[in-house]
This record gives C-alpha cells, sequence and structure tokens, in this order.
C-alpha cells in the first residue's frame, strides 16, 4: 500500500498528471516562499524602533503594479498550456461509436462493474472490484443508480462523476498487475464513506481467463450446509435484491452474487470477504454499515452457518 | 424620517431598544453577535466531527449524525457566521467612514438583520425533526424527495431562502448608501478601502444571492409539487449550475470585505498610506465580474465537454492576477513602513501568509488535470479553510482587534490577546496543513470515518489535536472580549492614529454620528489635518520613479 498515492501513478494515463502535480507544486511554492519571505523580512527589517514621526509615505508605482500583473499573466498562461496538453494525454476522447469495454454504475452504496463483451450486457456483473487486463487502455462507462457518485482512483489518474441520467466516459489502464484502491469521492448519503473499490489489474492471460470463470452460472451447490443455503436464500427472497445467476435471481439494486466468494471485499470495502465477516455482515448488516439498502433478517446460528456455506463456495 | 418616527420609544428598557433599533451601529453589531453566536454552534460542530475522526474506523457518532453535522457546519458557518459578521462590519463601519448619519434606509436595514436572524433559527429548528444531511451544496438528487425524505432539507432550504433576502436587502442598502450618502468631498473613489470593498461586493450580492433563492424554490417545488427540475426526468446537473453560479461568487462575497479591513490595518500600523490604492480597489472590480464566469471549476468532474472545461479554467487563472494583485500591494505596503505589531497587525500578517497559501492551492485547482485527481479530497478541505478561515475569519480577528476600541470605548487585553493568537494561529495551521497530505494520500472529504490505511490515522489525529488548541485560542478571545467590556483600557477617538472618518468622531461614536467633519481633501482626511504643511492632496498625483514625494525628514526616518 502507497502512502501518498496521487504522487505514485501506476498507470500512463496518471503519469503526466502527477508530474504536472509537481511542477505546479513547485511553482506554486516558489511564489508562496516569495510572498512569505517578503512579508517577514519587511515586517522584521521595518519594525518600529522607537523613531518619532512618520516614514516616507509612499503612494504606489503604476509600473511595478503592472510588471507583477504581466508576470503573473506569463505564469499562468504557461501553467494553462502545461494544463492544456496534460489533458490531452490523460484523458483523450474515445473514438466515436467506440463501445465501453466495462461498464461501471455507482449504486447507494457499492461500486458494480459489468462487461458487456462478456457473455452479452450486463451478463458478467461483479461489485466492489474492477478487473483489467494490466498494460491495455480500457473505455469505461460510468452511470449512476441512483445519486451522484465519483469514481476514484488515485494510482490510476483522474477521477470522474457518476451522474444520473447521463454517461460518463473515461480510460483505465494500469501498468503493471496489482490491486489499486480507490472510492467514491462525490458525497452520496449515509455511507458515502464506504464506497471504497479495489481495481484488479490481472495479467492479460489471468483477465481472460478471469472473465470466462465470471461469465458461468453459478454452480450447484455440493455439499449438505450449501444446500441449504441456497434453499434459504431463495425462501427469504434474496433474489429480490441480487442477480444469482443458475438459480434465476435477477434482482437488480443490490450486487450480483453469482461468483460472491471470488472477490476480496464486502459492502463497499467496510469488511474483508472472510467466512467470519461474512457472518458478522449476514447477521446484522445494519449494525456493520448504518444505512444500507441492505436488511437485516432474523437469521438463526444455524442459517448463517448454511447462508454462509452456500456464499462462500460460489467461487 | 427620523424626525417623524424615533427610532425606539424612549420609555422601552435596554433589551427592547436594541431588538427595536433601527441605528446602523446597533444593528451592526447585532449582525456581529449573530455571527459569534452562530460561531460557537458551528466550532463545536466541527470539533464533534474532528473528534470522529480522530481515529480510524471511529464509531463515537454514526454516519447519519455526521452526516447531519457537517451539512450543519457548513451552512452555519457560510450563511450564519462569516456572511452576517461581514455585513456586520460593512452597517458599522461604511456610514462611518463616508462620513453619513446612517445607512440609507435604517427600517430595511433591521429588515435585513432579522430576516437573517431568523434563518439561523429556522436552520436550528430542523434539529428538532432532524436536520439536512446532503451538505451546504445539496447536491441533487440526493436533497430530493426519495433521498432526502426528512423535513430538516425543507428547513435547510427555508432558513436560507430567509437569510438569503435579508442578505440581499442589506446589500441594495450598502449600495445605496455609498453612492447617496458620502460626505461633501468624498468621491467614490476616495471612499477608503473598506468601504470600497464592501460597495462592490454588494454589487456582487445582489446578482448572486437571487440565483440561490431561483434554484432553493425549484428544489422545493420539486420536493413537494412534484416538480421535475433536478430529478424525475430533469436534469442533476442543472441543480449544480445554479448553484455555482452563486456559490463562486460567494466565495468572493466571503472575501471581499474581508480583503477591506486587511486593506485597513496594513497601512494604519505600517504608517503608510496603502501601497497602489487604484490597484487594489481596481482589482476588485475584475474580481467581481469575473467572479460570475468562474463558477464551472467547481464541476471539472461531471462530464462538461472539453471547450467549456478549458474556458473554466482560463477564467479562473484570470481571477487569481487581480487576486495576486492585491497581496502583492499588502507586502509593498510594508517596505520602508514603520512596522507596529499591535494585535490587529499580527492577525494581518498571518492572513497574508494564509491568504496567499490557500491562493496557491487555488491556482494548482485551476491547472485542470489537478482538480481531476484532487478535488472532493481533503486537499480541498484544507484549501478551502485556508482561505476562508485563515483568509476571512483571521481577517475578521484583525477588525475585531482594531474596531472595538472604536466600538466600545475599550481596548482588547493585549497579553491576552497575544496568547490567543499564537493558539489559535498554531491550532489553526495545525488542523489544516496536515489535511492537504491527507487529500493527496487519496482521503476523500465528507466521509465519517475511514479505513486504517498507512499515515490517515497519524494525520488526522494531529489535526484533532490541533483543532482542540484552537477551540482554546477561539474560548480565549472571547473571554477577552467579555472582560474587556469591563476592564479594557479605555481608548480615545483615535487610539490607532489613523487617518479615516470612523476615528474622527468619539468612541463609541454617538447617536448621529458626526456633529461636525473635517475637510475632505484627499482618502486620508484625518492625516491632511494632522500633517497641514504636507497634505495628500497637495502630493504631485504621479509620483516619481523610486519612492514617491517624499519629503526630507521623510527621508532622514530612522526606524
Amino acid at each position: 500500500m502507497n502512502a501518498v498515492p496521487t504522487l505514485d501513478p501506476a498507470s500512463s494515463l496518471a503519469w503526466p498528471l502527477t508530474r504536472l502535480m509537481w511542477i505546479v507544486f513547485a511553482l506554486g511554492g516558489a511564489v508562496f516562499v516569495a510572498v512569505a519571505t517578503f512579508t517577514a523580512y519587511y515586517a522584521w527589517r521595518y519594525r518600529h524602533r522607537g523613531a518619532r514621526g512618520e516614514p516616507p509615505q509612499i503612494f504606489g508605482n503604476a509600473r511595478e503594479e503592472v510588471l507583477w500583473m504581466v508576470g503573473a499573466a506569463a505564469l499562468l498562461a504557461g501553467l494553462f498550456a502545461l494544463a492544456w496538453w496534460t489533458m490531452n494525454r490523460v484523458d483523450p476522447a474515445p473514438p466515436a461509436g467506440r463501445t465501453p469495454d466495462v461498464i461501471v454504475t455507482g449504486h447507494q452504496w457499492y461500486w458494480e462493474a459489468a462487461y458487456p463483451a462478456a457473455g452479452g450486457r450486463g451478463a458478467v456483473r461483479v461489485a466492489n472490484e474492477v478487473h483489467i487486463p494490466a498494460g491495455q487502455r480500457l473505455l469505461v462507462e460510468l452511470r449512476s443508480a441512483d445519486v451522484i457518485h465519483d469514481l476514484w482512483l488515485p494510482r490510476l489518474g483522474r477521477k470522474m462523476d457518476a451522474v444520473p441520467g447521463q454517461s460518463n466516459w473515461l480510460w483505465l489502464e494500469a501498468d503493471r498487475p496489482g490491486r489499486y484502491g480507490g472510492t467514491c469521492a462525490e458525497f452520496c448519503g449515509a455511507q458515502h464513506a464506504w464506497m471504497r473499490l479495489d481495481v484488479v489489474a490481472d495479467a492479460p492471460e489471468a483477465f481472460g481467463a478471469w472473465l470466462a470463470a465470471q461469465a458461468r452460472s453459478a454452480a450447484p451447490p455440493s455439499v449438505a450446509a450449501a444446500q441449504a443455503g441456497a434453499a434459504l436464500f431463495a425462501r427469504e427472497g434474496c433474489g429480490t435484491c441480487h442477480a444469482l445467476r443458475g438459480v434465476g435471481a435477477r434482482g437488480g439494486p443490490g450486487p450480483d452474487l453469482t461468483h460472491f466468494a471470488s472477490r476480496q471485499i464486502i459492502a463497499g470495502g467496510v469488511l474483508t470477504n472472510t467466512p467470519a465477516n461474512l457472518r458478522t455482515w449476514l447477521r446484522a448488516p445494519q449494525a456493520v454499515k448504518p444505512g444500507t439498502r441492505m436488511p437485516t433478517y432474523p437469521l438463526t446460528d444455524a442459517d448463517l452457518g448454511h447462508l454462509g456455506a452456500y456464499l462462500g463456495g460460489l467461487k | 424620517m427620523s424626525l417623524i418616527l424615533p427610532t425606539s420609544p424612549p420609555e422601552s428598557g435596554r433589551v427592547a431598544r436594541w431588538l427595536a433599533s433601527t441605528d446602523h451601529k446597533a444593528i451592526g453589531i447585532l449582525y456581529v453577535l449573530t455571527g459569534m453566536v452562530f460561531m460557537l454552534l458551528g466550532g463545536l460542530e466541527a470539533l464533534a466531527m474532528r473528534a470522529q475522526l480522530a481515529r480510524p474506523n471511529a464509531t463515537l457518532i454514526t454516519a447519519q449524525t455526521y452526516n447531519e453535522v457537517f451539512t450543519l457546519h457548513g451552512t452555519t458557518m457560510i450563511f450564519f457566521v462569516v456572511m452576517p459578521m461581514l455585513l456586520g462590519f460593512s452597517n458599522y463601519l461604511v456610514p462611518l467612514q463616508i462620513g453619513a448619519r446612517d445607512m440609507a434606509f435604517p427600517r430595511l436595514n433591521a429588515f435585513g438583520l432579522w430576516l437573517t436572524v431568523m434563518g439561523g433559527l429556522l436552520l436550528y429548528a430542523s434539529v428538532l425533526v432532524g436536520p439536512a444531511d446532503a451538505g451546504w451544496f445539496s447536491y441533487a438528487p440526493l436533497s430530493e424527495k426519495p433521498y432526502a425524505m426528512g423535513e430538516g432539507t425543507d428547513f435547510w432550504i427555508a432558513a436560507l431562502l430567509f437569510a438569503g433576502f435579508g442578505t440581499t436587502l442589506t446589500a441594495i442598502n450598502v449600495i445605496v448608501t455609498a453612492i447617496r450618502y458620502r460626505a461633501p468631498g468624498m468621491g467614490l473613489w476616495q471612499m477608503p478601502m473598506f468601504a470600497w470593498m464592501a460597495f462592490v461586493n454588494a454589487f456582487i450580492i445582489t446578482f448572486a444571492l437571487p440565483c440561490l433563492s431561483a434554484a432553493l424554490l425549484m428544489l422545493e417545488v420539486d420536493r413537494r409539487l412534484g416538480g421535475h427540475f433536478f430529478s424525475h426526468g430533469g436534469s442533476a446537473l442543472l441543480w449544480q449550475h445554479y448553484f455555482w453560479l452563486f456559490g463562486h461568487p460567494e466565495v468572493y462575497i466571503m472575501i471581499l470585505p474581508a480583503w477591506g479591513i486587511i486593506s485597513e490595518v496594513i497601512p494604519v500600523f505600517s504608517r503608510k498610506p496603502i501601497f497602489g490604492y487604484e490597484f487594489v480597489a481596481g482589482s476588485s472590480v475584475a474580481i467581481a465580474l469575473l467572479s460570475f464566469a468562474v463558477y464551472a471549476h467547481h464541476m471539472f468532474v461531471v462530464g462538461l465537454g472539453r471547450p467549456v472545461n478549458l474556458a473554466f479554467a482560463a477564467s479562473t487563472m484570470l481571477i487569481a492576477i487581480p487576486t495576486g494583485v492585491k497581496v502583492a500591494n499588502w507586502v509593498a505596503t510594508l517596505w520602508k513602513g514603520s512596522i507596529r505589531f499591535e494585535l490587529p497587525m499580527l492577525y494581518a500578517l498571518a492572513f497574508i501568509v494564509q491568504f496567499t497559501f490557500g491562493g496557491v492551492t487555488g491556482v494548482s485547482f485551476a491547472v485542470l488535470p489537478i482538480d481531476w485527481q484532487v478535488t472532493d479530497s481533503y486537499y480541498v478541505v484544507a484549501h478551502m479553510h485556508y482561505v476562508l478561515m485563515g483568509g476571512t475569519i483571521f481577517a475578521l480577528l484583525s477588525g475585531l482587534h482594531y474596531y472595538f476600541p472604536k466600538v466600545t470605548g475599550r481596548h482588547l487585553t493585549r497579553s491576552l490577546g497575544m496568547w490567543s493568537f499564537w493558539l489559535v494561529t498554531l491550532g489553526f495551521n495545525g488542523v489544516f496543513l496536515v489535511q492537504h497530505a491527507l487529500g493527496l494520500m487519496g482521503m476523500p472529504r465528507r466521509v465519517y470515518t475511514y479505513p486504517d490505511l498507512p499515515g490517515w490515522g497519524l494525520l488526522n489525529v494531529l489535526s484533532t489535536l490541533s483543532a482542540g488548541l484552537l477551540g482554546v485560542g477561539m474560548t480565549m478571545i472571547l473571554w477577552n472580549i467579555l472582560r474587556s467590556l469591563r476592564v479594557g483600557e479605555v481608548a480615545g477617538a483615535n487610539p490607532w492614529n489613523a487617518w479615516t472618518l470612523e476615528w474622527w468622531c468619539a468612541s463609541p461614536p454617538p447617536p448621529g454620528n458626526f456633529t461636525d467633519l473635517p475637510p475632505i481633501r484627499s482618502r486620508r482626511p484625518l492625516w491632511d489635518l494632522a500633517h497641514p504643511e504636507d497634505t495628500d492632496a497637495d502630493r504631485p498625483r504621479r509620483h516619481d520613479q523610486t519612492h514617491g514625494h517624499i519629503r526630507p525628514e521623510e527621508r532622514e526616518h530612522h526606524q
């Protein structure tokens, strides 16, 4: 985990931006140091030391004023040119008519990624993480299911809002395989704090295997506990909100659970995906993440064991 | 008018006289007191947030409560602390500085004040039904019915409508007063710096606040009458366009009078006129005009087109120039002065340094791709507090220490004042300097808690501890005010040996302010009076290339 991700780019879309930040910090720092130094130096150098009478009454100097303004304008014009150049590097316009590789949708409060190329639009849907092949530039269509969200992956480049009723577009690329943390950056309600996600950059062949695995329907449970869990899933109506391909659950608002066990975090990053945490979550989601759309069900310990066995088996 | 309608019935009690007063000084003081009461609330809210954020994964307050608290904090500080305080200074000082007996419309003035107070009361009445929780910016559709079911948002809308109308009326009053009630001999271009900036500011208010009021009404129509402006087929971004068309001018509404205070304090405690009056004053007009042309820089990540983004980046960079002109002129005013380190001056010097820091980080947002990376992170929180608190609040504290003798006839206690100055300055920088780093480390703003990522806990706890220092410092200032009202050193009419008309009348000024006025032939009538052999009016209008027109004894002046 990198301490200062915005200054530690991991994408060809991010490093021009980081370099620009360093340039602006250096120039801005120089301006600040100059002003602070002059202020402190003049205040000290011209401090009152008991002399009587008034100091020279200086009313101004129009020539100096114009020089300051021209100097500032030149500096800013340079920054503007740099900004423009960098924009084209880190956020190139997508070619007209290009279909998205990934559709990322913000929900209160988790991120969903759909891969239209695999098994049809919306067939492969994952939550809380976005897989990409390392070294390839994917086009992301960004949407919102409810309010405005913002996708922020500090090491991978620019952030972009997900606005209801509108599609935004951005490129996503990571130079090397790895996990890159991110979060929602636009305040979106009670659990805005727990709307984190990971971008997982796989080696291209590993990405292909992952996508193929995700495109398959959920395998039917084989052990008894998991079969009981599947029955419970159906009886409690979990499929009203959650999709689970293979058992006919097509619910919309909640995360797709088809390959739930292949993911590392639950519920926008509030918990890591371990059997104990899953149990904690299913027992009292409203205690773990107050305000979450997931209601608290009165589940017995046995129920929790069965559901955990079922969901934990959905690799 | 005052002949027919006495400002208050003579038999009424002290409190009633304050409440019913139409005197601009009473109204100015009431505005500032309103701001102070709400600052106490807004400050406690800030401390509650900092307490919750001291440790990662903390559960001191719930997510819902945290969101309500930060909504209240932002709304309170902007609409019920900074604006009333600045309007209070405008109300108190503009008539005095231009040699007038009162504002142009005294009863309208009182109406404006009480509308603002009413707004504040409405905002806090909402605590009874569950306050708004969509932030001071209340982005649609989060502020719309399906996502904000409670009545808190409706109270919030009503509160801002009341306050907004009151503020607009007061602004119109300031404009008319400055245009119509200047003393004979004082041109608009001769007004003291504060009066000038308050005047320009009033125009920004008059044009910006109606944008907010219109947007608020539309939001309420959506919420209560089933409208479709911002959701249900309407545009979520439309709200942002309206809101920021108000919201960015608002930023300058909150800084222009503060600049005015600084432009009064620095010359007096440097014993020199402001360097480049024409440029400091003129740049305010440039800023007022440009402030309406930069608003979409709050919307660089919503997906506007490339040309729109570039245009707003350019206008934002442009507005940095007149702002930089002001800073350069304040520093140049120090040059070859005779600096007196009195409390108002200390706050003004801290203002220059902190405001410049906030300005520099502000320019980094105008470099558009940087905004794409750091917007909506703690880097913004830090930037915004450096200009609003390190800037405006420090200017208000400078003005408070500067004008306290005028308003009350007594000085604030210096030793206590020094302690609080250093506590407030260290506390403020301690709270917000580290937040720049937190933003760069990826911490988003408006989160009630955060994961235990490397360094986050440490920087956050530093910020929280500093908030405690800041709180102690602010409390000491309050204590200083209460104490000095009774035991402060008695100040005369002109304790700082200043040059503008408010220092001509007694401290505190009597009803009607002036019985007579000195001749006004320049921007510094009291300097002219004290130096009849060398009045400003007699100095050549164009100064020589190096140091201006300087008397022989000034050349030999040793600090």
